[in-house]
């Protein structure tokens, strides 16, 4: 069977290019918190491990 | 191609969605989230122990977004009598920029990481609390009690009330006096706040269906309402100093404003029936958010100021 498909139209591609940014963002700042987060918490003994 | 454009155009309600970063941040009601920032930084800077200040701010942020979260929920659920009244009809779900589903996703997604995230970088009895106010808020106040009983800003109140005692708990570990009456200010400003809007803004709540004190108990007993809401908030106002954790300087400050609030309360009361500009409701309205920020800077102020105190004098 014939399948029609949505073609985005430019502000659909435009909006959508901006909300990946903004997630992409969002995920950067949130593993940087948590790096930096679990560091401050856990402090020198996060490396203080048998090698 | 994305997988988004392969979907078949045949889906009932399926459409490409046109939603900015913007229409996001407005499902997370950032003038609401300001309030609860600033009065759980209020409740996180008078606890009796000295955070982090990486951990503090993480965990200010956590709340934040937990108070965001439960905002898009609302918004989520919401849509039908948001588009009802002209002070909500430009949300982002009623005017269909984002879809139902997209808030309620976002607003799951970001209540899960803020409770992990206040939980594992602060404690979990913040995280736990953050947890219930937003769960009070959008399935209790929201669902529950904001279209059922006239009461439902009072009961609801509590959860706009408990930040201060969620910044408290991600310092300390519990719930003690002091941030129990931190609560108690937040939960008795809530309904004199709220009526004073629900007076001017009654023909917006009746179209939309939503019980408010007003349109249910009728405008004089919602005055008279809001003046014992007032006296009492005044008096909870000073108890920071009776429970030893405020000056007398503060409770001057308290008294003072306690006393402005209940003038403007009286105002409202004596505001005649006919009254359609309803002054004096709007400017109760907007000293209670000039009240409240000034308040618990007053108390930040104050605890400053004892800090350096002790540093430099004791």
């Amino acid at each position: 069977m014939e399948q029609e498909f949505i073609k985005p139209t430019e502000a659909q591609l435009k909006a959508r290019r901006k909300r990946s940014i903004a997630i992409a963002i969002a995920l950067v700042a949130f593993v940087i918190v948590v790096y930096i987060g679990s560091l401050v918490k856990l402090g020198p003994s996060l490396f203080d491990r048998a090698m | 191609m994305a997988l988004v454009e392969q979907k078949h155009m045949d889906d009932a309600g399926y459409r490409l969605s046109e939603a900015q970063p913007g229409d996001f941040i407005a499902l997370l009601k950032p003038r609401v989230m300001s309030l609860v920032v600033f009065t759980a930084f209020v409740g996180m800077a008078m606890a009796p122990v000295t955070p982090n200040p990486f951990l503090a701010m993480i965990s200010i942020a956590a709340i934040a977004v937990g108070a965001g979260a439960s905002g898009a929920l609302n918004m989520w659920y919401d849509a039908d009598i948001d588009a009802i009244m002209g002070r909500t009809a430009k949300r982002p779900v009623p005017t269909g920029r984002v879809t139902p589903g997209e808030a309620l996703a976002f607003g799951l997604i970001l209540s899960a990481l803020s409770v992990a995230t206040l939980g594992l970088m602060a404690n979990w009895v913040a995280g736990a609390l953050l947890a219930f106010t937003i769960f009070f808020y959008a399935v209790v106040y929201t669902m529950w009690l904001k279209r059922s009983t006239p009461q439902n800003i009072v009961i609801g109140g509590a959860a706009g009330a408990l930040p201060p005692v969620v910044g408290w708990a991600a310092v300390t570990g519990t719930v003690s006096l002091e941030s129990v009456i931190l609560f108690l200010i937040i939960f008795l400003w809530t309904p004199p706040h709220f009526w004073a809007l629900a007076l001017f803004k009654s023909s917006d709540y009746e179209r939309a269906g939503i019980p408010m004190l007003p349109n249910v108990a009728g405008h004089a007993a919602t005055k008279k309402q809001i003046f014992i809401y007032a006296i009492l908030l005044a008096a909870s106002g000073v108890l920071p100093v009776w429970a030893g954790f405020a000056s007398l300087a503060y409770g001057a400050v308290a008294v003072m404003l306690g006393a402005g609030f209940v003038w403007y309360s009286w105002s409202v009361f004596t505001m005649p029936e006919d009254d359609q500009a309803m002054k004096p409701a709007k400017a109760l309205f907007g000293y209670s958010l000039l009240y409240l920020f000034i308040l618990f800077t007053a108390l930040l102020a104050d605890r400053l100021a004892a800090s350096l105190g002790l540093a430099f004098g004791g």
